[in-house]
């Protein structure tokens, strides 16, 4: 089932005499393909969560339409949409049991669609199954794991075969190790059920991992919307720059003057067709590369091998975070004694962009 | 080790000690005085021990009238002001207008002295030589004759002795179950909201499970308060309860003891302790019985 946002905004109104209206979600329009996990991101106040309750049916939107496939049900109540909503914090009923959490959903059905007991714990089982829960059947949520507790609300958002799962945070109560292993799986079943599947985080390791398409948001306005890689490399601006990737975007004052880059007094790099401008100047960490005869000299800070590759630490008074951090491969020799260390920069992950707008200012290389 | 206990105990000392002289040795001694016959507490001497006490007021007719308005009042009671108490903070949760000052009005009779509360009652319900009283107003406009409540038929007494509990003790169970009810996490609801639960098997499956304990606090008070209730009848219908057929057990332990028929420690002793033995064995029954009902 697709699902439509044409043109949604949504206005908390003012409470109190100096406060203003909050524009949760300023003018959604996008559409999310069926059968896709989207991933709605972006750091906390973006409106994101208002973006998946607007969805869910929790939020009326102040304007705007909300299709799922061609049915047009904004002015639809929750329980008529056929979602499936999984709550940052399970919200699992504390004094039922594994089984009767999951057929709960099952039990509001009426008339037709009106199931026996046996009929719903069949049911119950199919679902637990796919969430690989079928042996807690009996236990009550206070005696699961965090893991354990998120299988069951899912396999609850599930049992009714919602048109759209949606899932709020639906990582950020599980520690490191789970956090991992959980994600595959929230993978895995949506792969396995097909269903159209939204989930909010402010993670971009997360939605960068699993989703099929990522929506970048901020104060309530879609920055971007791409494939994960798509979006990494190539961000639209500033801002989606710098939420995407760990470690982070290095982000340095720079000018173009002449078709190349300057950073400082250094000529990193040539720019073709960028018009002369100050600009604001990322380049990803694993865009450096180590070189005698660089162009671009920063102080050496210190170096951290990590294995697989070197994590240089070095300084530039044009960078606007203290240090500079880039990643070369763990072959490169670094000479510590030298108290400069000098780059050369991979064309394709530097980005510029406008001081005025933050957007993006495309360049060609030679 | 038995430092550590030691200093425990120590600390327990004055605890002990207040509830070993007010609280154990009261109840060893009534307990003993009820097995003693013709005890005189003046003279401190008795003639025998045995089950003459109880058997003496078990044939007690003011007794068993006792017995028997307590066991009324409890069971009227204790349900009704429990069903209404929910009802109306069930209520009270679900508006948000005007929210607070209903809570106020609520919660006003707690803070109202008992007996002016029942001359209140007593003044709505009377019917004397000069006047009817306002309920008996309000009845006449649907046509029923004047009842006289407060020295009337014994059904007519014992529905104002319910009434005025039940409206005497609403306040507290209401205050308690407000809170109960917002403490239910609105995640619960709105994750039912979506699965498209309808009003009542919410409120079924789950507020109710959601306030048990609240729930069940309040009734094993409200049994063991009604069990023990006395001034309520007092205020209404005065101290000689006995010959308004609106006596308590406690009215009956209290009559006993100071009352114009009293000077008789031993049937009062008699007395307290089968409301003791009555009040345990409600309670036993309510734990049993929560095993099934409570969660927590």
């Amino acid at each position: 089932m697709k699902v439509v946002l044409q043109h949604i905004t949504k206005i908390f109104p003012a409470k109190g005499r100096n406060a203003k209206d909050t524009v949760a979600a300023n003018d959604l329009d996008f559409e999310i393909p069926d059968g896709e996990l989207i991933a709605l991101l972006g750091p906390s106040g973006c409106g994101k969560s208002t973006a998946l309750n607007l969805i869910s049916g929790l939020l009326k939107p102040t304007e705007g339409r909300i299709f799922f496939g061609d049915d047009d049900v904004t002015d639809l109540p929750p329980e008529n949409r056929g979602v499936g909503l999984v709550f940052q914090n399970y919200a699992l009923y504390p004094h039922l049991s594994v089984m009767d959490n999951i057929i709960f959903p099952l039990g509001n059905l009426r008339g037709k669609e009106k199931m026996s007991k046996p009929e719903m714990r069949a049911k119950a089982h199919e679902i637990a199954k796919l969430v690989q829960i079928d042996e807690l059947m009996e236990r009550k949520p206070a005696e699961l794991s965090g893991g354990q507790q998120q299988r069951v609300a899912i396999a609850r958002a599930l049992v009714k075969m919602p048109r759209v799962l949606l899932l709020d945070e639906p990582l950020s109560n599980l520690d490191a190790r789970l956090r991992l292993q959980t994600r595959e799986e929230i993978k895995r079943i949506q792969r396995e059920t097909g269903i159209t599947t939204v989930f909010v985080t402010h993670d971009q390791d997360e939605a960068m991992s699993i989703s099929d398409r990522i929506i970048v948001m901020k104060t309530g306005i879609v920055q971007q919307i791409g494939k994960p890689q798509e979006v990494y490399d190539s961000p639209a601006n500033l801002f989606v720059a710098n939420f995407l990737g760990t470690p982070p975007i290095n982000v340095f004052s720079a000018r173009v003057a002449g078709e190349k880059l300057y950073i400082g007094s250094d000529a990193v790099l040539n720019v073709k067709g960028a018009a002369d401008q100050e600009v604001t100047a990322t380049v990803r960490p694993e865009g450096f590369i180590l070189d005698e005869n660089g162009p671009f000299v920063c102080k050496l800070g210190g170096v951290e091998v990590m294995g697989r590759d070197i994590s240089v630490v070095s300084t530039n008074e044009n960078s606007v975070n203290p240090t500079i951090r880039s990643i070369i491969s763990a072959e490169s020799r670094v000479d510590t004694s030298s108290p400069t260390v000098r780059f050369s920069l991979k064309p394709n992950k530097v980005f510029l962009f406008s001081k005025q707008t933050e957007e993006r200012i495309n360049f060609g290389t030679v | 080790m038995e430092n550590r206990n030691l200093k425990g105990w120590l600390y327990l000392l004055p605890a002990i000690l207040f509830l070993g002289v007010f609280m154990v040795y009261p109840l060893i001694d009534v307990f003993v005085y009820s097995f003693e016959e013709g005890y005189n507490s003046a003279s401190q001497t008795f003639f025998g021990t045995g089950l003459y006490n109880y058997s003496y007021i078990l044939h007690d007719p003011y007794f068993l009238q006792a017995l028997k308005n307590t066991f009324i009042l409890v069971i009227v009671t204790v349900p009704l002001s429990t069903l209404i108490a929910l009802g109306i903070s069930y209520g009270l949760s679900s508006i948000k207008a005007l929210r607070e000052l209903y809570q106020t009005i609520f919660f006003l009779p707690y803070v109202t002295n008992t007996l002016a509360v029942g001359l209140v009652f007593m003044i709505l319900f009377q019917k004397n030589a000069y006047t009817d009283g306002l309920v008996n107003l309000i009845l006449g406009l649907f046509g029923m004759s004047p009842i006289d409540f407060i020295d009337g038929p014994y059904w007519a007494k014992m529905f104002v002795l319910c009434f005025y509990t039940v409206w005497v003790v609403l306040p507290f169970k209401i205050l308690i179950l407000t809170s109960a009810l917002a403490s239910v996490s609105e995640e619960y609801y709105n994750a039912a909201k979506i699965d498209g639960t309808r009003p009542f098997r919410i409120f079924r499956k789950i507020t109710l499970p959601m306030i048990s304990p609240m729930l069940f606090y309040l009734i094993i008070t409200g049994f063991i308060g009604a069990f023990k209730a006395y001034s309520d009848a007092v205020a209404l219908f005065g101290t000689n309860l006995n010959a308004a057929e609106m006596n308590t057990i406690v009215g009956y332990v209290y009559d006993m003891l100071y009352g114009n028929s009293g000077g008789y420690p031993s049937y009062a002793s008699a007395a307290a302790i089968v409301l003791f033995a009555i009040v345990l064995t409600i309670t036993c029954i309510n734990l049993l019985v929560s095993k099934k009902y409570v969660h927590y």
